[in-house]
């Protein structure tokens, strides 16, 4: 037990992480991985995917508000972006994707609007409407795609002082600093004020009220700050990764993706977007190697995409029923398992609650 | 007159169009009246249904037999699902379940693309996707035989539901167990033969909703984005309604077919896709319920 | 009840006039009216279903009474919504456990802080001055709470893992976070045995005696009404059937007729 409580500034294990992952994403990775496969098809699709399931989490694990439409605001911040850098010529990149955060987080908030009246699956289908509607809005009107008739655009170079980041392990620099600064933010309001009161609308809204929580403010604000955050991620995805920009690229599908990455990795907490969105995207490199190498290429395609639906939607069952709280609190276990220590602390009050029962 | 003509032709259309999101929706209501779950897999059912029955088709089986080996295939995915998902998330919140049957239809669309492939389908029933010739000449209206006789099917089966429910056993025991499950099973009623025979009847809903589809578009994979319109459909007719699955599927096809031919050209076209949803979401706002739902009212 | 109190029993400071309320029809509550006096313990009693839980989601704005108004420190309550009858001072706990379930108890009270946050998220998010400020007063206050209720043992554990007892205490910790002026209690002693009902009691006569906070309770333990309040309401099929000290309460022939009978636990 703690004598003195514990104020919010970040806690030692968190700055040992914080050195951690710094001293790997600028010294280890880019001492040791060289090839651009790793940067181009795992690090960066990572990294932008898992700030967009940052954005999912907020509204979803953390405010409860059950929304599928990650995708839509995603493209809405990657079209943002492109028209905001070819538009407004003297626009830093940074402030380009800020402001694409920015517009996403108005759509976020008008297709918020109808979680203050439904919940569960009747805000799936109201959010479902925001997905179809900004993806065929930005096919439709050909001012979003600057009247380009090929269907692909491609994006424009990451300026940023003066410099273009061409090449991959570039890339992985902006966003490494972009998601690192963006992942601090979303940590500092999930445990501080803010994310208390996400929280407690997801978990009893009434009672919320009765404490005097706006449940308007609150869930609007989640939507539009996951909104910012889906449109960030959206833009560097097409910045970054896919170096170019089609409707396409955000169906439904990859809504769907950015869902299962909260749920498997975990709802409610930071970490697990991370751990989903690398499982959602490192299980199908997995297969595929293990096709190609194991079974010499003898799988077809179809199967081995057919087979990645199913172990994904069987591990969703699986998690439902066994660890609703994903990878994540599996990791937790894991690590409380491996240092005893820290558990003994952890554990001890919740087994003397448990005598009483 | 001949615009006036050309409404009618376009709200008749859609009508009959909206008919298969019905059937869709008709799925949908069935286990949610059985098990109080919203089940994300009914679209994913559709598609595995009917991709079954082409499948087997192909394999060489006559028209009956193939219906029947897939209506059996539907019972063994009813009760898989009763014993390895429902049964195990059993008290579980509303939204676990949700998410699990969303698992579920991810399941089922993986193993129909492994198990028959991704390449699109034609399905034959015999009747031409093509306007009726009398009904052309006598009145002058354009309607396909294809949507007459999917809104015959669907008026057939809404009616054949409702008379089940009404006054078979299986009827009664199901709206006992929709009332308050835990007092059915106490009675006797059992309990897990319902939900299985609930499962199975809205599977075979669903293969027949995929059979009508499959005729129209082709047996692929799009078909399971054109079942997720079911669930604006839903949304309107609310969700625990047999009734209101129709109403809201003509409703749904009606809308949207008219704002797509009047309003559409306007935007560009393909406004169908979304559509369904804003009217969903408007309402959402007057009637939470849906047309026919019952009154939510949260006690503290 | 005799020896002097810190905070001796004052004017009026809450007063319902005339409050109807029907759910489709069914009256819940008929033209009802009475006062609470400010830094008393009032309580409200009667069988169940006489609409005494219906009365408290009047007064913290869950239910919409059809008729009559609520004054609040002589001043008609408005706006009836709960955010904004807790932002007027006044909060609760419900029947049935409306706690946080997936959040730890210390977070859970710090909930109850809300109305002394003033930061908004991008302070929150930045970490700028007054987040931090608030944040530090806000935590030391919900630990002042935390030990007042001798809980400290379980601040870190999620409150859905906590027994039923305890939960109830976590939840008269959250109200008591707020500081409001009146706390609502809605059978905060329900399912509890005599020695955790008597440890509720010590509880909700520190805070009355210590903070002076005005208490509305309802309870259906007769001996536990009769020891520590100082007024009670009688309700019967949402009417007012007797109103007044304990003990005369006790000996009015309507109320003994009303619980003649009528079994309640």
């Amino acid at each position: 037990m703690r004598a003195q409580p514990i104020f919010m500034t970040f806690k030692k294990s968190d700055v040992v992480n914080f050195v951690v992952l710094m001293t790997l994403a600028f010294i280890a990775i880019p001492m040791t991985v060289q090839t651009d496969y790793w940067y181009t098809s795992i690090l960066i699709p990572w990294l932008c995917l898992s700030l967009a399931a940052i954005g999912q989490q907020i509204v979803m694990g953390y405010t409860g508000q059950l929304a599928l439409g990650a995708a839509g605001f995603m493209a809405a911040g990657a079209f943002a972006c492109f028209n905001l850098v070819l538009r407004v010529p003297d626009l830093p990149f940074v402030g380009a994707l800020g402001l694409s955060g920015l517009i996403a987080a108005a759509f976020g908030i008008l297709f918020g609007l109808p979680s203050l009246r439904v919940r569960g699956i009747y805000l799936m289908v109201a959010t479902l409407a925001s997905q179809f509607f900004i993806i065929w809005m930005i096919d439709k009107f050909g001012w979003f795609k600057n009247y380009d008739t090929s269907g692909i655009i491609t994006t424009q170079d990451i300026v940023i002082f003066g410099k273009s980041m061409t090449t991959p392990m570039e890339m992985f620099f902006v966003l490494v600093v972009v998601v690192t600064v963006l992942t601090l933010l979303a940590m500092n309001m999930a445990r501080g004020s803010t994310g208390r009161r996400w929280m407690a609308v997801r978990d009893m809204d009434i009672a919320a009220e009765s404490m005097g929580i706006s449940l308007l403010r609150t869930k609007l604000q989640a939507f539009a700050i996951s909104a910012f955050y889906c449109g960030v991620a959206g833009a560097l995805f097409a910045f970054t990764y896919l170096k170019s920009l089609e409707p396409v690229a955000f169906d439904i599908k990859l809504s769907f993706k950015i869902l299962f990455m909260v749920i498997l990795g975990g709802l409610g907490t930071i970490n697990g977007a991370f751990i989903g969105a690398a499982f959602i995207l490192l299980f199908p490199v997995v297969l595929n190697t293990i096709g190609n190498n194991v079974f010499h290429g003898s799988i077809d395609a179809t199967i081995i995409s057919a087979t990645e639906q199913v172990v994904f939607g069987v591990l969703i069952i699986v998690f439902m029923i066994y660890e609703p709280l994903g990878m994540a609190k599996l990791w937790d276990s894991i690590k409380q398992r491996l240092f005893r220590k820290e558990s003994a602390s952890v554990d001890a009050p919740v087994n003397q609650a448990g005598v009483g029962k | 007159m001949t615009e006036f003509l050309f409404f009618i032709e376009v709200v008749v259309g859609g009508l009959l169009a909206g008919t298969m999101y019905s059937l869709v929706a008709l799925g949908f209501v069935l286990i949610y009246k059985a098990s109080s779950t919203f089940n994300f897999a009914q679209g994913a059912m559709v598609f595995f249904a009917v991709l079954a029955f082409v499948g087997l088709m192909e394999l060489g089986l006559p028209f009956v037999v193939a219906f029947f080996a897939t209506v059996f295939l539907m019972f063994l995915v009813g009760y898989c699902t009763e014993r390895l998902v429902l049964k195990p998330l059993m008290n579980q919140s509303e939204d676990t379940m949700l998410m699990a049957t969303i698992g579920l239809g991810f399941v089922l669309e993986g193993l129909a693309q492994a198990a028959w492939g991704v390449e699109v389908r034609r399905l034959d029933l015999g009747i031409g996707d093509f306007p009726i010739p009398w009904i052309a000449d006598s009145t002058g209206l354009f309607i396909s035989a294809l949507d007459l006789t999917a809104g015959t099917v669907s008026i057939a089966m809404i009616i054949g539901l409702s008379v089940l429910f009404k006054y078979t056993k299986m009827g009664l025991g199901l709206r006992a167990v929709a009332d308050d499950a835990g007092a059915a099973s106490s009675i006797g009623i059992p309990l897990k033969s319902i939900m299985l025979m609930v499962w199975t009847t809205a599977g075979i809903v669903a293969l027949i909703a995929g059979m009508m589809w499959g005729a129209r578009a082709g047996v692929q994979f799009a078909l399971v984005d054109l079942a997720l319109k079911a669930l604006p459909v839903l949304i309107i007719g609310g969700f625990s309604s047999i009734p209101g699955a129709i109403v809201g599927g003509l409703i749904i096809g009606a809308t949207e077919k008219v704002l797509e031919v009047y309003i559409g050209p306007y935007f560009g076209g393909a406004i169908e896709g979304w559509a369904p949803y804003v009217l969903a979401i408007f309402f959402l706002l007057y009637r939470p319920e849906g047309l026919f739902g019952e009154k939510i009212i949260r006690r503290v | 009840m005799t020896e002097e109190r810190r905070f001796p029993i004052g004017d009026s400071i809450l007063e319902l006039d005339h409050i109807s309320l029907s759910f489709g029809g069914v009256k819940a509550i008929t033209n009802t009216s009475f006062k609470v006096r400010a830094h008393e313990i009032r309580a409200i009693i009667g069988p169940n279903g006489a609409g005494k839980s219906s009365l408290l989601n009047c007064i913290n704005g869950i239910y919409k009474p059809q008729e009559g108004t609520i004054i609040f420190k002589g001043e008609v309550l408005s706006k009836i919504n709960p955010n904004f009858i807790a932002r007027k001072g006044i909060s609760r706990t419900f029947q049935n456990l409306a706690l946080f379930k997936r959040m730890s108890v210390l977070d859970n009270i710090l909930v109850g802080r809300r109305l002394h946050e003033t930061a908004n998220f991008i302070e929150v998010a930045l970490q700028l001055p007054r987040a931090k400020r608030e944040e530090k007063e806000n935590r030391e206050k919900s630990e002042e709470i935390i030990e007042f209720l001798e809980i400290g043992n379980i601040r870190d554990t999620l409150v859905g893992k906590l027994p039923y007892g305890l939960q109830k205490k976590v939840e008269l910790g959250r109200a008591l976070a707020t500081g409001a002026e009146i706390l609502l209690l809605d059978e905060p002693m329900a399912g509890m045995n005599v020695e955790e009902k008597r440890e509720m009691c010590r509880f909700i006569l520190k805070v009355n005696d210590e903070l002076g906070t005005t208490m509305i309770l309802i309870e259906h333990d007769m001996g536990v009404v009769m020891d520590i309040s100082d007024s009670v309401v009688v309700l019967d099929y949402g009417k007012i059937i007797a109103d007044g000290p304990p003990d005369q309460v006790r000996s009015n022939q309507s109320v003994i007729d009303a619980y003649l009978g009528v079994a309640h636990d």
